[in-house]
């Protein structure tokens, strides 16, 4: 079932937690809400479920408004950051719990419930814990139950709200492989919340990324990681180096570098930033400016991160640290040592033009 | 632990000093006016003293005592229940309001209370005008005592309830709703179970405090004798007769029900803290 939200807004007194958003989720998908704390995507969620009311727009599912369907006759499956599994019940009696609360000419038959609580513990992989209380399972444990008791009414979109942020790193990452394989099997619409861009870009088939309630910018984890459309994505999606410097006709002059900049052609002169990923910042020892090796920088610290090396250099033209990674073999070419000057050449950079507020941070 | 055992190396004596302080004041101010009271009521023999309890005005103020407390403990259970929902799963204006009106019954003096009631009620009241006029009386009563025992005893389950539901959240109720389940059966199925044992907890108080209540009951009861008269006004209507064994056997029967109260209430602790250990 595919899911579309229009105009949809929601405010907590003062605080505007969503504000204005058209999405559209496609059926059979797995689709991440991804954004810090604050972003609104849990709000947006929570609408979805039914679980919060919007204060106007629309939730569409498969095309039919349901914005005004009471949150129990919606036929979702939520899963909750702390699992929210029943305390005083078994497991069996969580999985089982759906179905027993349905009224009694749409309950299935004693043997049929416990034939589907039984097939959804072996999905999860869990069938040895049926007569175990909640307390007596692990947190990774518990989330896969938390995940089999939301499928057990076969609900026609799943929606997770942050399910392994109270997971450690290790299970963390485990759960999420196994969550895309659940997914692969079942292809049962769904939309998770995350403010981890890595858990994202690993799971999902799309991203829909959220600040200050609205979104930055939607598609692919490929389209959004190669082409952040603003700075607030470049930001959040992974590490990057800022170079300040400004806009004249098409040209980003950031030091002794000259950026092409063709969408900014029309711009007389501007402030602006150019990003670079560290693992698109080149180092080298000495200046060629006929192919752009011009930007001088002091090479301050070197870590080794495993097969790759990370350079930390300091430029006059970023405020902050600048980082360049390479691999080992590269870096033992460069034949370098910290204190020394070297010259940098960006494989790949996008300039934006600095807003105000960000030029007066600068300044 | 460590840190236990390190208060105890350093200084033996003064721990030693607090426990017996303690264990000391427990004696002299709580049990041994208890223990007093079993003893003075026994002080003229098991006959006497069952003579005492089964006089007709001895039963009537039992039966009386059990009825306030009757209707008392399952309203204010009620009460208590959906003020601690309310306020604990709405959010709504007046929500604050709401919050301190029901510790007032708490803050104000029992004697308060019953003149409150009496000013209301009773003749020449604000209610009690119209009622006077329907022929209808409320004050010197059982059904005044009734309703100024449910007065007093209004806050104990709620104030029971309130931190405990504020503490648990809502995330296994809103799991519930989300799977279908209607609101009678989140509460009945979800809420009530986890919540049980501080509700029990907040009953067992609230039962204790309707049978002991004097100070309201006093004001509004008339003290009509066998007719409007609970055990701690029978207990005191002995006592101002210098009846020294019928006062002491009714004020056993009183501590004997405080008692068992707290041996219920010490139950549901125990029952409690093993269901917490549990999660």
């Amino acid at each position: 079932m595919s899911i579309e939200v229009r105009d949809i807004q929601k405010r907590f007194g003062r605080f505007t937690a969503v504000d204005g958003v058209n999405l559209h989720f496609p059926e059979g998908k797995l689709t991440a809400l991804l954004g810090p704390s604050g972003s609104g995507k849990t709000t947006l969620l929570r609408m979805i479920a039914g679980l919060e009311q919007a204060d106007s727009g629309m939730v569409l599912f498969n095309g039919e408004d349901t914005t005004h369907v009471h949150v129990s006759r919606r036929g979702v499956g939520f899963v909750f950051q702390h699992y929210a599994l029943f305390k005083h019940m078994t497991v069996f009696d969580n999985v089982a719990f759906g179905l027993t609360v349905k009224p009694r000419r749409e309950r299935p038959a004693k043997a049929e419930i416990e034939n589907r609580v039984h097939r959804l513990l072996q999905l999860v992989q869990l069938e040895w814990t049926a007569n175990r209380y909640p307390s007596q399972l692990s947190g990774g444990q518990r989330q896969r139950i938390a995940l089999a008791r939301a499928l057990a009414t076969e609900p026609r979109v799943l929606l997770l709200d942050e399910p392994f942020g109270a997971l450690d790193a290790k299970v963390r990452t485990e759960l999420r492989r196994w969550l895309r394989r659940l997914h692969d099997e079942i292809h049962v619409t769904s939309i998770f919340v995350t403010h981890d861009q890595e858990e994202a870009v690993d799971v999902a088939d799309k991203i829909v990324i959220m600040n200050h309630g609205r979104i930055e910018q939607e598609g692919s984890p490929e389209e959004v990681y190669d082409n952040p459309a603003s700075p607030f994505v470049f930001d959040f999606l992974g590490q990057v180096n800022r170079f300040y410097g400004h806009i004249r006709q098409g040209q980003a002059e950031i030091g002794d570098w000259t950026l092409p900049s063709p969408e900014h052609a029309e711009v007389a002169n501007a402030p602006a930033v150019a990003y670079v990923r560290p693992h698109e910042l080149e180092v080298h020892p000495d200046s060629d400016p006929a192919t752009g090796v011009s930007l001088a920088a002091t090479l301050a610290d070197i870590t080794s991160l495993g097969a790759t090396i990370r350079l930390e250099l300091v430029a006059p033209e970023s405020q902050e640290p600048i980082y360049s990674e390479l691999s080992k073999e590269a870096f033992v070419q460069l034949n370098i040592q910290t204190g020394d000057t070297v010259w940098l050449r960006p494989k790949k950079a996008r300039v934006f033009l600095q807003p105000r507020q960000r030029a007066a941070q600068a300044a | 632990m460590s840190a236990q055992h390190n208060v105890r190396s350093v200084n033996p004596w003064g721990r030693r000093l607090l426990i017996g302080l303690a264990l000391l004041m427990t004696l002299v101010v709580i049990v041994l006016p208890l223990l007093a009271v079993f003893a003075q009521a026994l002080s003229r023999g098991w006959e006497v003293y069952v003579q005492n309890i089964t006089d007709p005005e001895a039963l009537h103020a039992i039966k009386l005592t059990l009825l306030a407390a009757a209707i008392a403990v399952p309203v204010n259970t009620v009460f208590g229940v959906s003020a601690a929902w309310a306020i604990t799963r709405f959010r709504f204006p007046g929500r604050r309001i709401l919050q301190t009106f029901i510790d007032i019954p708490f803050s104000v003096s029992p004697v308060v209370a019953g003149v409150m009631y009496l000013m209301l009620y009773g003749s020449g009241g604000w209610i009690g005008g119209w009622l006077e006029q329907h022929d209808l009386q409320v004050m010197f009563t059982v059904t005044g005592i009734v309703l100024v025992t449910v007065f007093v005893t209004s806050p104990f389950v709620a104030r029971e309830l309130i931190p405990f539901m504020q503490a648990q959240g809502t995330e296994e109720e809103e799991a519930a709703r989300v799977m279908g389940a209607s609101g009678w059966q989140t509460f009945w199925r979800v809420t009530l179970p986890n919540i049980k044992w501080a509700l029990i907890y907040g009953i067992i108080l609230c039962n204790a405090r309707a049978m002991g209540e004097f100070g309201a009951v006093a004001v509004v009861s008339g003290n009509i004798r066998g007719e409007t008269n609970t055990l701690p006004l029978y207990v005191q209507q002995l006592f101002d007769e210098h009846n020294m064994a019928g006062a002491f056997a009714a004020a056993s029967l009183l501590a004997g029900l405080a008692v068992l109260t707290l041996v219920l209430k010490s139950l549901a602790e125990w029952k409690q803290r093993r269901n917490l250990a549990k999660i």
